[in-house]
């Protein structure tokens, strides 16, 4: 069950770079926008998955810390590129 | 086991959607069809590597007895809900602003809300 | 002086879930309770004008937080397992139509804006741009438009969902 684990948290790493080409490229301001929220979407989901694998609570305590936290940048580059700041 | 197939499955099923939607982002055309790659899939498949987390906490917690595990789990339903309401709240943001900015969407059959605020 | 109760409560709820499994007293430890219940009173004198900012107080009702959880296991699950599997065939094959429509739902609390534009957010081809706040109508990006409805002035809730009305189960729960 361990390897699974392990299989699952570096398939999302591969998936984050991938999103990060995505991020370089552009070519606008909006579409870098959407691949930020994928990567962090995706930090959220290996950091739930490293802590079922390590048994430590505080790494999913950290990933509802984070969520939160980037729904609020997100809002905030949004309201930024929509004019409205 | 039986249990162990249930998490196997659930696994394979999030990081299925979840490739599917960087691999929407990479491909779509524009911003508003990459949003709907991105949005629905990945907050599917973290759903799913959600359930299979509260799975193995659940059979854990019956196997031992260990009251950690159904902390794991409860802590992991909160993390899902918290990510799948300010996801869906996200896109909207992105996609209202990157209309107010001036995108138009790519290969438009209508677009009503030009029409209303242009 | 009701807000402030509602905000207080619903605080401390929150902060019993995140500490659940801490001691002995049923789940929780003395000091980790009495910490909770100081901190949802900071949060409640601080957030309480915000929290039930036009006076509603119908979301108190617990039989309407059952038909959310009803709602979002059963008609939300299966659309947005639906919603899934069509965003996997377009990106997979790359046949998409897409445009944005407005549609007229009729619903009048904040909260069932909320819930209604997050709900078409997650569901088959559909993403909410723009919601217009005076007439609460909706303009939706569908990534395929069906033929025939980029003439309708307003597209009709049935042309943008399949199954389930959405507008119908969330007036019984917001409104």
């Amino acid at each position: 069950m361990i390897d699974a684990w392990f299989f699952a948290v570096i398939v999302l790493a591969v998936l984050i770079v991938l999103s990060i080409v995505r991020l370089i490229l552009g070519p606008t301001a909006p579409d870098r926008v959407v691949a930020l929220d994928t990567v962090n979407t995706l930090t959220v989901a290996s950091m739930i998955l490293l802590g079922a694998l390590y048994r430590q609570v505080i790494f999913i305590d950290v990933a509802i810390v984070y969520a939160l936290l980037s729904f609020v940048s997100t809002l905030y580059i949004a309201k930024y590129l929509g004019g409205e700041m | 086991m039986v249990v162990d197939l249930i998490f196997l499955i659930f696994l394979a099923i999030g990081l299925i959607f979840n490739t599917l939607g960087v691999i929407g982002i990479l491909r779509f055309p524009d911003v508003f069809t990459r949003l709907h790659a991105e949005t629905k899939t990945t907050t599917f498949g973290t759903i799913f590597l959600g359930l299979a987390v509260v799975v193995y906490g659940a059979s854990h917690f019956f196997g031992t007895g260990d009251g950690q595990y159904i902390v794991l789990s409860v802590h992991t339903i909160i993390a899902v809900i918290a990510l799948a309401f300010t996801n869906a709240t996200g896109a909207h943001a992105i996609a209202r602003a990157a209309h107010r900015s001036g995108q138009k969407p790519a290969e438009a059959v209508v677009d009503r809300l030009a029409e209303v605020n242009p | 002086m009701i807000p402030f109760i509602l905000t207080a409560l619903f605080a401390f709820i929150i902060y019993l879930l995140l500490t659940a499994g801490s001691g002995e007293l049923v789940l929780w430890s003395g000091p980790e309770l009495a910490m909770g219940a100081f901190l949802s009173l900071v949060t409640a004198t601080i957030s309480r004008g915000f929290f039930c900012a036009n006076r509603d107080y119908r979301m108190a009702n617990p039989v309407r937080w059952g038909t959310l959880a009803a709602y979002l296991i059963g008609p939300f699950f299966i659309e947005m397992a639906k919603a899934n599997v069509d965003v996997a065939y377009r990106v997979i094959t790359g046949r998409i139509r897409p445009g944005i429509v407005r549609i007229r739902p009729g619903l009048k609390t904040d909260l069932g804006v909320l819930l209604l534009a997050n709900s078409i957010t997650l569901t088959p081809g559909t993403l909410t741009v723009h919601v217009d706040e005076e007439t609460n109508d909706f303009f939706v990006h569908m990534i395929n438009i069906k033929p025939g409805v980029e003439q309708k002035e307003t597209a009709d809730i049935m042309d943008v969902e399949a199954f389930f009305s959405f507008p119908r189960w969330i007036r019984r729960i917001a409104e």
